[in-house]
């Protein structure tokens, strides 16, 4: 009993105890450091004025929010008293256009990565498939493959510019071009690791299961379907986990780079800002891009448990 | 007419160092309904035979026929039971069977027929208690069984098993025999078995195909087991016929055939060579 009572307290402090421990140590160590670096913007922000840098992004946020309503109640009873005084005027309904607020950059950069990785994972896992199935293909796009996943988001940032530029041509485009450059710059850089994992994940079926295909003379559609996807789904995820985390580090850059909106440009606006509380707000972004990128691949990590076969395989 | 005849077969495997002739001169005639044995030692071209005959290899030159049309490709009319079972891991005993009844009988059974005899064939191998678990959940022996039930339900012309006991220990093995004598009474498939095991060899068959040693291997003797079925492994272990056969399997195997380097001592007992240690009985908990 005893023994059973230690055991589950060792093991509860070591899932939450020693990590809590972990980041106690770096703030102390931060905060120590921080106090004695000065700057160009001042002393260099420590733990609790980040902390406080995050609550004037939320207030900023909610006084935007505020402003925006109000916005709208104005426009609402103009339009109300004009049609009032004549019923057959002409309305116009405008959208608030306020500075985008931390939190909206972050949705922006949410939206846009989300947009990059499916739209990767949609030409990749089936072009994977069809490449492991075939040597020959194999052969034929595996040069390309290496080739292009070395490349860095950087470079592809001005062509992709410049080939959206000039075949994007809308008057009223339904999609911002800086959102289409970003989002096929992330598709770009996200591709690879998933085309090359499934195409692995594929190549390597069992044999005897692929025996087992031929005896029963199963279709194409019908071997993919209940022999090679279901084989290849641990790889197929390995790759989408690989892919979503290279997504959303290649997409702040070339938010950075491109100047398009989103976290990036959050944090390069504030760079040329430099005020007193610039360092600070960086550095709430940089915690808040940590953070989110946990938070994606834990989520890829739960689709991952929700769809695998195998639940005793070790997933981490 | 013969019911599955192999004619001059030999195959050539091609490796970094030149082909590979594994088999040569294969020649075989099987009747309907009847139970054959492959023996021979490891490597010396079992699989290789029974892959040809699968439809799994091509043999180089000469060929195999069935009811009077050549194998070219694999089919259901020859299932196999392969060595290490090889069911789908992400689906129950039931869906396994499921997947090949699905394929082979859309549209020519209703879906209650076809329920009915996925669970029939579950049945004949005693699985039907365990249908809805997945393979890692089941012992080995019980992976066997829903492997030949699903080799079962295809319906074939001919069963080809591929050590189908081979990693099992000795009492389910013994089990799994008289399942498999007991399916053979009752359907007559005709089957061809590999075995390493030379009483599992002579308890099932009607005929033991015993295989030189390769390069270029070749059937070296067929002996005619003539024991009336059915048979009892207890009342046979004191029948002269029974042992006489054993006493040429072994013969066969261990002063004509002795692997190279393998000493030839009058000292060494076959039987604790040709029996597989008894690995020992999986214990799982499948709550
Ligand atoms: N695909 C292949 N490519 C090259 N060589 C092969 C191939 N398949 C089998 N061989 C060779 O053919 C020979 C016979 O192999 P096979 O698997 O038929 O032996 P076996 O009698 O079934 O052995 P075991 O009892 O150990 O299963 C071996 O020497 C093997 O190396
Ligand atoms: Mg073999």
């Amino acid at each position: 009993m005893t023994s059973f009572l230690y055991d589950n307290f060792t093991a509860l402090l070591r899932n939450f105890g020693v990590p809590l421990i972990g980041i106690a140590v770096f703030l102390v160590i931060w905060h120590v450091i921080a106090a004695r670096i000065e700057t160009s913007l001042g002393v260099m922000p420590g733990p609790v004025q980040v902390g406080q840098q995050f609550l004037n992004l939320v207030a900023e946020h909610q006084a935007e929010r505020t402003k925006a309503a109000e916005f709208y109640q104005r426009q609402q009873e103009r339009n109300a008293k004009m049609l009032a005084e004549n019923p057959g005027a002409e309305v116009k309904t405008r959208s608030y256009t306020g500075r985008p607020t931390f939190f909206d950059q972050v949705l922006t950069s949410l939206i846009t990565v989300m947009t990059g990785f499916v739209l990767a994972a949609l030409i990749a896992i089936p072009i994977g498939i069809v490449a492991g199935l075939s040597h020959t293909l194999y052969s034929a796009l595996n040069p390309l493959i290496q080739l292009f996943k070395q490349v860095s988001p950087l470079a592809w940032l001005p062509i992709v510019t410049i080939l959206v530029s000039a075949l994007y041509v809308s008057d009223d485009p339904l999609l911002e071009k800086s959102f289409i450059t970003s989002a096929i710059t992330v598709l770009l850089c996200c591709l690879w690791p998933t085309l090359i994992n499934t195409s692995v994940g594929v190549a390597n079926i069992n044999k005897d299961l692929l025996n087992v295909s031929k005896v029963l003379r199963l279709s194409w559609l019908t071997h993919v379907r209940k022999i090679v996807l279901p084989s290849a789904i641990p790889m197929i995820f390995t790759g989408l986990r690989l892919s979503l985390g290279i997504a959303w580090m290649v997409l702040i850059a070339a938010e950075m780079l491109a100047q398009n909106p989103g976290l990036g440009k959050f944090v390069w606006d504030e760079f040329q800002n430099g005020s007193s509380n610039s360092l600070g707000r960086i550095m709430v972004a940089v915690i808040a891009i940590g953070l989110i990128g946990f938070a994606l691949d834990r989520g890829m990590l739960s689709l991952q448990r929700a769809v695998s076969w195998d639940k005793s395989s070790a997933l981490r | 007419m013969t019911h599955l005849e192999l004619t001059q077969v030999a195959i050539e495997f091609p490796t970094p160092k030149g082909a590979f002739k594994a088999l040569e001169n294969v020649n075989l005639k099987i009747q309907k309904g009847e139970f054959v044995s492959l023996i021979g030692h490891s490597g010396c071209g079992k699989s290789t035979v029974l892959n040809i005959v699968a439809g799994l290899y091509k043999a180089t030159t000469g060929g195999v026929i069935l009811d009077g049309r050549e194998v070219d490709e694999p089919g259901p009319e020859r299932a196999v039971v392969f060595q290490n079972h090889s069911l789908l891991p992400w689906l129950t005993a039931y869906q396994n069977v499921e997947l090949a009844v699905k394929t082979l009988f859309k549209g020519k059974k209703t879906k209650a027929e076809i329920k009915e005899w996925i669970e029939h064939n579950l049945t004949l191998v005693h699985m039907d208690h365990a249908m809805h678990k997945r393979p890692d959940e089941i012992s080995g022996g019980m992976k066997q069984r829903v492997g030949i039930a699903r080799a079962l339900a295809m319906q074939p012309k001919v069963l080809l098993m591929d050590e189908p006991f081979g990693a099992l220990d000795a009492l389910t093995r013994a089990h799994l025999q008289d399942s498999v004598m007991e399916i053979h009474a009752h359907l007559g498939n005709t089957v061809i078995m590999i075995t390493h095991d030379v009483d599992e060899a002579v308890l099932l068959s009607d005929r033991i195909v015993m295989m030189t040693n390769g390069p270029a291997a070749t059937i070296g003797e067929i002996l005619q087991v003539n024991l009336p079925r059915p048979r009892d492994r207890l009342v046979l272990a004191e029948d002269p016929h029974y042992n006489h056969c054993r006493g040429e399997v072994l013969k066969f195997l261990y002063e004509r055939q002795r692997r190279p380097g393998e000493a030839a001592t009058a000292t060494k007992k076959p039987d604790a060579v040709v029996t597989p240690l008894p690995e020992r009985p999986q214990l799982r908990i499948v709550a």
